[in-house]
């Protein structure tokens, strides 16, 4: 797996989606599954950014291709949190009552093949995989 | 992100190239916060868009609320990626999409 430590910001996002995609490249990733990863990053990065400290703190993005599948593990040291319990929204709401909450991590869940969340040693561990 | 705006009187269209997420998402706020007083129309061109996150996705959802007040907003060129982030999280339902 190759792995890239980096400080837990929003502003950092642009760095592991270039890590990722110089990955992706190597692989002649289609440019759709490319991009469906590159949202999950956003929402996931900026998931740790805004939640998983109060005074900062670093984030590890590990890649990894085994059988036409990637895989990569978001790990963290904040507070304990598992996204993969957040609600889905409602998608049938009028636009009056939308609420953004969770839609993020919803779109994870339906353009990745799975979505995962462990802690273990006072890490959060989530690991996302996408058939590319 | 680049964001181009071409006002034709009350009408703006916006055309969005690049990238619309948590990084760029507050950039397209602060620009429609300004544009928007007095619009009676409101056409976001996405065809040089390459994907959308649920930040971007929120914006859009403020401008749209705004826009039911004083005219319409509409969505056009959309790519297949954007489509199906539309798609998946109902906004195509909710945003008027051409």
């Amino acid at each position: 797996m190759t792995e890239l430590t980096l400080a837990a910001t929003t502003e950092n996002i642009g760095a592991v989606t270039a890590f990722v995609d110089e990955e992706l490249e190597k692989l002649d990733c289609p440019i759709k599954a490319q991009m469906q990863i590159d949202v999950a990053i956003d929402e996931l990065f900026s998931n740790i950014a805004f939640y998983a400290y109060e005074n900062g703190g670093d984030a590890t993005v590990g890649f990894d291709f085994a059988d036409g599948v990637v895989t990569l593990v978001f790990t963290d040291s904040g507070k304990p949190y598992d996204p993969t319990k957040k609600v889905d929204p409602d998608t049938t709401l009028s636009a009056e009552e939308r609420e953004i909450g969770g839609l993020g991590i919803f779109l994870v869940k339906k353009t990745m093949d799975s979505i995962d969340y462990r802690y273990d040693g006072g890490k959060n561990i989530l690991t996302i995989k996408k058939t590319i | 992100m680049t964001i181009n705006k071409q006002l034709n009187g009350t009408a703006l269209t916006v055309a969005l190239e690049g990238r619309l997420d948590t990084t760029t998402a507050p950039k397209l706020e602060e620009e429609l916060k300004a544009s928007l007083p007095g619009l009676t129309k409101l056409t976001f061109d996405l065809s040089k868009l390459e994907y959308i996150s649920s930040a971007g996705l929120r914006v859009l959802l403020g401008a749209h609320k705004t826009m039911m007040k004083q005219g319409e907003m509409v969505v056009t060129n959309a790519n297949e990626i954007v489509k199906e982030v539309f798609e998946v999280t109902g906004f195509s339902d909710i945003l008027n999409i051409e």
